[in-house]
């Protein structure tokens, strides 16, 4: 085992530069900038009358500059202190990080795709449309729903428009009064809550049993009149399939209601399963969960929202509608039901190629495989560690993410957010930690079907002997961790405290 | 498939250890139908999948290929080519949030950087880690405005993107609140200042305007201050700050914009970034992801997502916004694109910008059929046309010149249609403008 | 005389004259651990009894107090807005949140003494 005394410690910080080998420090731009240096060579405009009305700036900006080459290493030092699927293994339950494909990289920087402005004349980007009509085919094929909304930027963004989509249809109803309560289960995401709050519907609670997943029972004791809809995450966030989720569906549609799911986790079953079949009203679907476009260290995302039948009147603007003279966006919404716009062009174009080049990828029986493939991963590292660690709905086969919680490691000293450290300095990026809310010190493991079996191998044998190390009584190097990573534990109190957010000659 | 890396071997040894005889027990409790149900085709090769996007690519004109003056919200700039290679980076790439600071100081520092200048640009003290774009960060402008005041009326400017215009109304709707909105202001002639009082909770104006102008907001800026009110400042065209007076110098309480201009391709409208800056004193009604500065146990510096008690991960229903993912891809090529320009290089590129565009309308002043209607500008103007400006450009398009954006598009039956906002960037040549003036009066 | 009274919320008021001092116990800042930000009320305001009075925040959650009894807010703790850190280091004395004029002496009897929460917080 490594050796974590001081000692040893000290020896491998010992560089007067701070930098250790490959792994170098890198100044703020703001410290290694100049304002009169540029790395874009650009010609002064010879002279000219200034139409600007007497609005010219005349103060300094604040905008240091450098050459290409300082820019380069600027940004590649920088790159090298952050962890990357590409690098390992990233079991981030319920954010999906698998292999991104380089080929849909090179599809969306094709000048026809990305070298295309959303107001052209429309007879200009029939081939953009054409994968946008391609796309929400596959979507909507792939859910087995009616209809599809592009537009949304992210999940997040998707959620709110389902529900903006739930509100119009129950305001057409005339029911806006009454219909006000949206019932959230507690493991739900957090974005749930907070689309729902700011539209101004009253978030109730629904409580899960103690098998983790929701009951009929349970929400029909609390349908009525004031429910405007439920959301429900499936797979939900404990990696566990909504057994009842149909029977749901029927009984909030009974009781006037609409049933929102949240479609993060729709990775585990594209191909296998289709919301539609269960009763859905409105789904988004993350594309760069699901559909492998990039995360990029936290967006571009992209989130579509597909809806059923008694939805689709109110789906946002613009639809894409087929015409004699091909297919056209149709932007102007009077005399429609459209629930109006919600963002200023037609969604994540750049996404849209990105996701689609991964569906043609995969077709049908490879995003099954795909699906297949996440969960039984995600069973495999369950059967593998649950004889050590504990499950707050006991041992059950999960969907494509298994779900611990913190209890085998009472009485060690060391927390969940300790074990993760630690993984960190045995090269792994850490799993989702105290999410969802509902376990305590909940660690939630997602490997996502990129993993190889080897790779599996080697990531549970590591938490296995962690598991060993923290059982044993060895705290110290917990407490520590992670001691080989660009930085040591940070402290979050002091950044909330006295937040800078911004650089000044102070912050060096 | 060549994206999967278990075979069938792993497979069935997987399944062994699992406990499962077929895969389709670990499904059981999903309905679901067979395979054959799903009407769609099975995996391409890599090279199938090349053919067939770029058979649908080329279809389309892009900007590249053609005299391109298309604006009106996004802007066809030249970005150098070390910016896509960076963002291309595996671990700017495929990294997740950066939820574990130790190892993500990378996309942390970028976005520590990437709000020093997004502040700095705007001329405010504080900004977030990004936004969609332009147009829902105007919205959680409006929102946030409303949680500050107390107040739930929003009062557009007439010079506001339309498109921009209708994200507000329909989350104002939504949200049952209340916007005052403006018909279209060609001219820059409205008169916000009257229609202030004390019930408005922000006024929400765009510089330079749809239309083009150049806004002064000061004295607009006073009036909300002396009516409790903020004044949400709107930019489509981030370049443009390179030239004129930043919304903060006058007065802005809270900066919205689109920063799709700077690193970032048009793609049809997205992905794009939204860039939000306020004043500290709301710092803590911002929506979005903020990164801050602190120190590691061994006391180096280090950066860390901070005040996220006003995220929904935390905050939940009571959080300030429900935004989680953002565009730190696109944040990161706006921030190595302004590296790389520096303060001298905006300035100069805003310049040539501006340059252009008046060249090009000394140009159409011997045009009468095709007449430039502002008086100031930056880089994009109004032009009135002879008959139906979409009709124009879709005859322009035909003879390979994407001339520019018909104002009815975006505002139906407001009796503009004879109106053509024509962008002008350093992308465009004095052989473009030569070409669009000729189409211009041959056409007209 | 000053005289505290606790909530089984681990919140206290410090009654003197007809000012109660509100704050939050030794158990609740342990509880919430490194406390980051304090939203308090606006002088002036009237909170009835059981109303949001303050929101605390740590670095990952936020947590709402709610008034122990109902009053007047005449003064706030001015300090905490700068160092809310004061809040974990002296919860009972430098630490406590807002002033209030009370208005219905009555509710102080439905409060435990000192006594009383030191045996419910033993019991948790």
């Amino acid at each position: 085992m490594l050796d974590h005394t001081k000692a040893a410690m000290a020896e491998t910080r010992a560089t007067f530069t701070g930098d250790h080998a490959l792994e170098m420090e890198e100044p703020l731009l703001f410290e290694i900038g100049q304002a009169e240096k540029s790395g874009v060579d650009i010609e002064e405009p010879e002279a000219f009358q200034s139409c600007l009305g007497g609005l010219e700036r005349s103060d300094p900006i604040g905008l240091p500059g450098l050459s290409e080459p300082e820019t380069l290493r600027h940004y590649v030092r920088l790159s090298r202190k952050n962890y990357s699927i590409d690098a390992g293994l990233y079991p981030l339950g319920s954010c999906t990080m698998k292999h991104n494909p380089r080929l849909n990289e090179k599809m969306a920087r094709l000048p026809g795709f990305a070298d295309i402005h959303p107001l052209q004349p429309q007879s200009t980007v029939q081939g953009a449309l054409e994968v946008m009509e391609q796309l929400s085919h596959w979507l909507l094929t792939l859910t087995n729903m009616e209809a599809v909304a592009l537009s949304p930027k992210a999940g997040a963004h998707g959620e709110i428009c389902g529900l903006m989509a739930i509100k119009s249809a129950i305001a057409a109803r005339g029911e806006s009064a009454t219909r006000k309560i949206v019932l959230v289960p507690q493991s739900a995401h957090g974005t749930n809550p907070a689309s729902a709050a700011l539209l101004g519907f009253e978030v109730r609670a629904v409580s899960a049993g103690v098998d983790g997943i929701v009951h009929a029972e349970d929400v029909a004791s609390v349908l009525g009149p004031d429910i405007a809809a439920i959301m429900l995450t499936n797979p939900n966030t404990a990696g566990l399939f909504e057994r009842d989720i149909a029977k749901i569906a029927e009984l909030v549609r009974e009781a006037g209601g609409y049933f929102y799911c949240d479609g993060a986790n729709f990775n585990a079953i594209a191909g296998v399963a289709r919301p539609g079949d269960f009763g859905v009203d409105a789904m988004h679907i993350n594309l760069h969960k699901t559909f492998s476009t990039p995360h990029g260290g936290g967006g571009p995302g992209a989130g579509p929202v597909v809806l059923s039948a008694r939805l689709a009147p109110f789906a946002p603007a613009p639809a894409l509608v087929k015409t004699a003279d091909g297919l056209r966006l149709k932007e102007d919404i009077e005399g429609t039901t459209s629930l109006g716009r919600i963002t200023a062009f037609h969604g994540q174009m750049g996404m849209f190629v990105r996701a689609l080049a991964y569906m043609l990828s995969h077709g049908a029986d490879g995003l099954a495989q795909a699906s297949q493939d996440a969960v039984l991963a995600a069973n495999y590292v369950r059967v593998k560690l649950r004889d050590m660690m504990t499950a707050p709905y006991g041992d059950r086969n999960c969907m494509h993410e298994v779900l611990f919680d913190d209890a085998w490691l009472a009485g060690s000293g060391v927390t969940t957010l300790d074990f993760a450290k630690a993984m960190i300095d045995e090269g792994y990026h850490p799993m989702t930690i105290y999410f969802p809310l509902v376990a305590h010190g909940a660690m939630l493991i997602e490997p996502t079907e990129s993993e190889s079996k080897a790779s599996l191998d080697k990531f549970v044998a590591t938490l296995r002997r962690l598991g060993e190390l923290a059982l044993s009584g060895d705290a110290e190097l917990f407490h520590g961790a992670p001691r080989y990573a660009p930085r040591r534990r940070l402290d979050e109190t002091l950044a909330a405290r006295k937040p800078v957010l911004r650089w000044s000659r102070d912050v060096a | 498939m060549r994206y999967h890396p278990l075979t069938e071997s792993d497979r069935a040894a997987m399944r062994a250890a699992a406990g499962v005889a077929d895969i389709a027990e670990l499904f059981a409790d999903a309905p679901g139908g067979p395979l054959s149900e799903f009407d769609l085709p099975r995996g391409k090769s890599e090279l199938e999948v090349e053919r067939h996007l770029a058979r649908l690519a080329a279809k389309n004109i892009s900007a590249g290929e053609v005299p391109f003056f298309v604006g009106a919200g996004a802007y066809k700039h030249h970005v150098p080519a070390s910016v896509d290679h960076l963002i291309q980076r595996s671990e700017f790439l495929t990294s997740y949030t950066p939820y574990q600071p130790e190892i993500s100081q990378g996309t942390l520092q970028y976005l520590f950087e990437f709000q020093t200048q997004v502040a700095a640009l705007t001329g405010m003290e504080v900004a977030n880690a990004s936004m969609y774009d332009g147009s829902t960060g105007c919205a959680e402008a409006m929102l946030m405005a409303h949680r500050i005041t107390k107040r739930r009326k929003a009062l557009l400017s007439g010079g506001l993107h339309p498109h921009y215009a209708e994200v507000a109304r329909t989350v104002a709707r939504l949200a049952e609140d209340e916007v005052i909105s403006s018909p279209p202001d060609v001219f820059a002639s409205e008169d916000l200042v009257g229609r202030i009082d004390d019930g408005i909770s922000c006024v929400i104006v765009q510089t330079p305007d749809f239309f083009g102008n150049p806004r002064d907001l000061r004295s607009i800026a006073e009036a909300c201050h002396r009516h409790g009110a903020l004044l949400i400042a709107v930019f489509t065209e981030a370049v443009s700050l390179g030239l004129l007076t930043s919304p903060g110098a006058m007065g802005a309480d809270i900066v919205v914009g689109e920063g799709q201009s700077i690193g970032n391709a048009l793609s049809f409208g997205g992905p794009y970034v939204g860039l939000f800056a306020t004043r500290k004193e709301f710092l803590r009604q911002m929506p979005g992801r903020l990164c801050g500065v602190t120190v590691d146990s061994e006391g180096r510096r280090g950066f860390v997502l901070t005040l996220s008690a006003r995220e929904q991960h935390i905050r939940r229903d009571k959080a300030t916004s429900n935004i989680c993912t953002n565009s730190g891809l696109c944040a990161l090529a706006f921030s190595i694109h302004m590296t790389l320009l520096g303060e001298a290089g905006l300035r100069r590129l805003a310049r040539v910008n501006h340059a252009n565009a008046v060249a090009l309308r000394d140009m159409l002043k011997d045009i009468p059929e095709a007449q430039p209607l502002n008086k100031t500008f930056f880089n994009e103007f109004t032009v009135r046309v002879k008959g139906d400006a979409a009709e124009l450009a879709e005859t322009l398009a035909r003879r390979g010149i994407l001339a520019g954006v018909p104002v009815s598009r975006l505002a139906p039956r407001a009796g503009l249609d004879d109106l053509l906002l024509i962008a002008n960037t350093e992308i465009n040549t004095h052989e473009d403008r030569a070409a669009l003036a000729a189409e211009l009066k041959g056409v007209l | 005389m000053a005289d505290i009274r606790f909530t089984t919320d681990h919140e206290y008021v410090r009654v003197d004259g007809e000012t109660g001092i509100v704050g939050v116990t030794d158990y609740a800042q342990s509880q919430l651990g490194d406390i980051v930000f304090i939203e308090l009320p606006e002088i002036g305001k009237r909170i009835a009894k059981g109303e949001q009075l303050a929101t605390v925040e740590s670095v990952k959650a936020a947590s709402e107090l709610f008034s122990p009894v109902s009053g007047e807010v005449v003064e706030v703790n001015a300090i905490l807005e700068d160092n809310p850190a004061k809040v974990n280091e002296d919860p009972l004395g430098a630490g406590w949140f807002v002033k209030l004029r009370l208005v219905d002496e009555s509710e102080l009897s439905g409060l435990m003494d000192e006594a009383a929460y030191e045996a419910h917080v033993r019991s948790l």
